[in-house]
């Protein structure tokens, strides 16, 4: 008998069927937007985890300056190359400390020139960052220790001034250093920030500050601690030393800061989680409205319908009848809105993903979510038209012009 | 083709609308009864009860006081439910407007009883289209309302109340929007349901012309029947 109906429903769907298409619009749209806000928000979450996860998730940072939020400072002292390596002899559970400053720097190879971001460091970098070489090598120590004119190029930097092939063993020219290009980076693609980390060039510290910086300044040490030891506890250690050798009284506020990455990362998903959750909320209101779409056309259809339920109730059909043919219409309507829905935003949030260079991941729960929530929106908002209808006395019913 | 068999019976039927100084009596006590296999035409000027106890015996409405009984039930005693039920099972009709689906085909259209009974789908299918071949539709199922004549309406209705082999046919005026030459048709497919197939139908119709085809006419004026006459051509 319900398959009989469902039957009756989609003859009906099917001799309105440009309205019926109108009628779910609505409801497709609705579900559309969910699922690809979803799809889209929950993609842009796992990327920003995979970038830190490449990033180091045991690197903690240590910048000068009060705590203002990332990459921001208030104008502290900088560091000096004796802090890194006090971190480095005192504190146990650090594996790797890389003293960093950086620059922006024109790099110059024949006629091709680009504007890059220098980095004086030293070999531990690599290993704090989660780099490795692809061709040539690392620094030696006594390339380190003199500050030698050699350097390490990333991807970008590689392809702006050699083109797609070469680069190594040749001569590049920073302001007014000219380096050997001794080794090159692998790629690391954006950060989560959405900067370019392959568009660096890696010089060693003491070559930097006498070359490019001119001064002995260490703008910030990056540093990674060991794989089962806590970083809170490196953290506070990190935060107890440097307090000692800046000369901090016990009033005073820090004036450096020792930022974790997890802290970060917890940050950024959060704050990709929120917007997706805030986008999903909007684009859910766009289902309530669907749902009221077809309770007004479902309204509109029993109106218009009056005599054709009055010879239905006259020829045999119970209020049951009519109650669940209509109501049968409203959730097959809205559920093959859904299903429309689906589909688009399957297609949708594939090609959103690529645009916005994020995974594209597909999310059953979602999907079945969506669906089951069209269909019970044909339910809720059928129901009241459903009701009208049944209810009609099938003598004035067929009376009605 | 009268059988003698009672089938539908009127005891003092009275029907009583509104309530107060404002009520109208459409039927004052009316004692009707019909065998089963008759033709008959009802007929009256409006106002008369003639459409009331169309309802009434259509049991889309219920008498104010006095029995109706159909096949030896008292309908008055059933609920809504029972009497969707009892039209479902043993009445078919026929409205003077047609009152098709539109954009359904004729096989749709006849198939739609049955759905309501429950009738697989195959059965449904080839009843339906007996009832077509019986109307003189063979070959016009596909088509809709809207690509039919009158005329053909008018049949694909009366397969509809056909298809599922009713005690009675209740037929309001089924002629009313047709033109004499299709009227005729009509009729004489009516009468050669009653005479061939056995069934019973109850007809209201303005038209003396049509209730001659019928083998008895029953007059309405004011809320009771004022005359009652077999075989007679109406005057």
């Amino acid at each position: 008998m319900l398959w009989n109906t469902i039957l009756l429903a989609l003859r009906a769907i099917r001799r309105n069927i440009l309205r019926s298409f109108l009628t779910v619009l609505g409801i497709v749209i609705g579900v559309a937007a969910v699922i690809t806000m979803v799809t889209i928000g929950r993609g842009a979450t796992v990327q920003v985890q995979q970038q830190i996860a490449s990033m180091g998730s045991n690197m903690l940072m240590l910048v000068p300056g009060k705590r203002l939020g990332p990459g921001q400072s208030s104008g502290s002292a900088p560091f000096k190359i004796s802090d890194a390596d006090a971190i480095a002899k005192e504190i146990g559970s650090i594996v790797a400390v890389a003293p960093v400053s950086s620059q922006s720097v024109m790099a110059i190879f024949g006629n091709q020139n680009w504007t890059t971001q220098v980095t004086g460091t030293n070999n531990q970098y690599l290993k704090v960052t989660n780099r490795s070489i692809r061709g040539g090598r690392e620094f030696s120590d006594s390339e380190l220790r003199s500050g030698a004119a050699v350097c390490i190029i990333g991807e970008t930097v590689r392809k702006k001034l050699f083109g797609g092939q070469g680069g190594l063993e040749e001569k590049i020219r920073l302001q007014k250093l000219s380096c050997d290009v001794i080794g090159l980076l692998e790629a690391k693609g954006q950060s989560s920030m959405g900067m370019d980390q392959d568009d660096i060039v890696v010089i060693p510290l003491s070559a930097f500050q006498r070359r490019i910086s001119g001064n002995q300044d260490v703008s910030m040490i990056q540093l990674s601690v060991k794989q089962d030891a806590s970083t809170e506890k490196a953290q506070s250690d990190i935060r107890t030393l440097m307090r000692e050798r800046r000369h901090l009284s016990a009033s005073d506020d820090d004036n450096f800061n020792v930022m974790d990455m997890k802290e970060i990362a917890k940050m950024l998903t959060g704050t990709t989680q929120l917007l997706t959750a805030l986008l999903s909320a909007v684009a859910a209101v766009s289902l309530l409205v669907g749902g009221i779409g077809i309770m007004n056309i479902m309204l509109v259809s029993v109106t218009e319908r009056i005599r054709e339920i009055g010879v239905r109730l006259a020829i045999g059909a119970l209020e049951y009848d009519v109650l669940m043919q209509f109501l049968v219409e409203a959730v097959v309507l809205s559920s093959l809105g859904g299903l429309i829905g689906i589909a688009l935003a399957t297609a949708g949030s594939f090609f959103a993903a690529r645009l916005m260079q994020v995974p594209y991941i597909f999310n059953p729960g979602i999907n079945v979510l969506a669906f089951l929530f069209s269909a019970a929106i044909g339910i809720i908002f059928g129901f009241f038209p459903a009701r009208r209808a049944a209810r009609l006395d099938p003598i004035d019913a067929l009376r009605h012009e | 083709m009268n059988t003698g068999r009672r089938l539908i019976e009127f005891k003092g039927v009275r029907k009583v609308y509104g309530k107060g100084t404002a009520s109208m009596q459409a039927l004052r006590g009316v004692d009707l009864a019909i065998d089963e296999g008759e033709f008959v035409a009802i007929m009256g000027p409006s106002g008369s009860g003639k459409s009331t106890s169309m309802n009434i015996l259509g049991c889309l409405d219920t008498p104010t006081s006095g029995l109706y009984s159909f096949k030896g039930v008292d309908v008055g005693k059933l609920d809504r439910t029972q009497r969707a039920l009892l039209r479902r099972y043993y009445q078919g009709f026929v409205f003077q407007g047609f009152n098709l689906l539109n954009r359904t085909s004729a096989l749709e259209n006849v198939e739609l009883p049955l759905i309501y009974r429950g009738t697989q789908a195959r059965q449904r299918r080839e009843q339906a289209l007996n009832a077509l071949e019986t109307v003189g539709l063979k070959g016009w199922e596909s088509h809709t309302p809207g690509e039919l004549s009158g005329g053909q309406q008018q049949r694909v209705a009366i397969a509809r109340a056909i298809v599922t082999k009713p005690a009675v046919l209740l037929a309001d005026e089924p002629t009313g929007n047709l033109d004499t030459a299709r009227s005729r048709e009509i009729m004489e497919l009516l009468n050669t349901l009653n005479s061939t197939d056995g069934i019973t139908i109850i007809m209201i119709t303005h038209e003396p012309d049509m209730a001659a085809y019928a083998k008895r006419v029953i007059h309405f004026r004011d809320g009771l029947v004022e005359t009652d006459k077999q075989n007679g051509r109406a005057d």
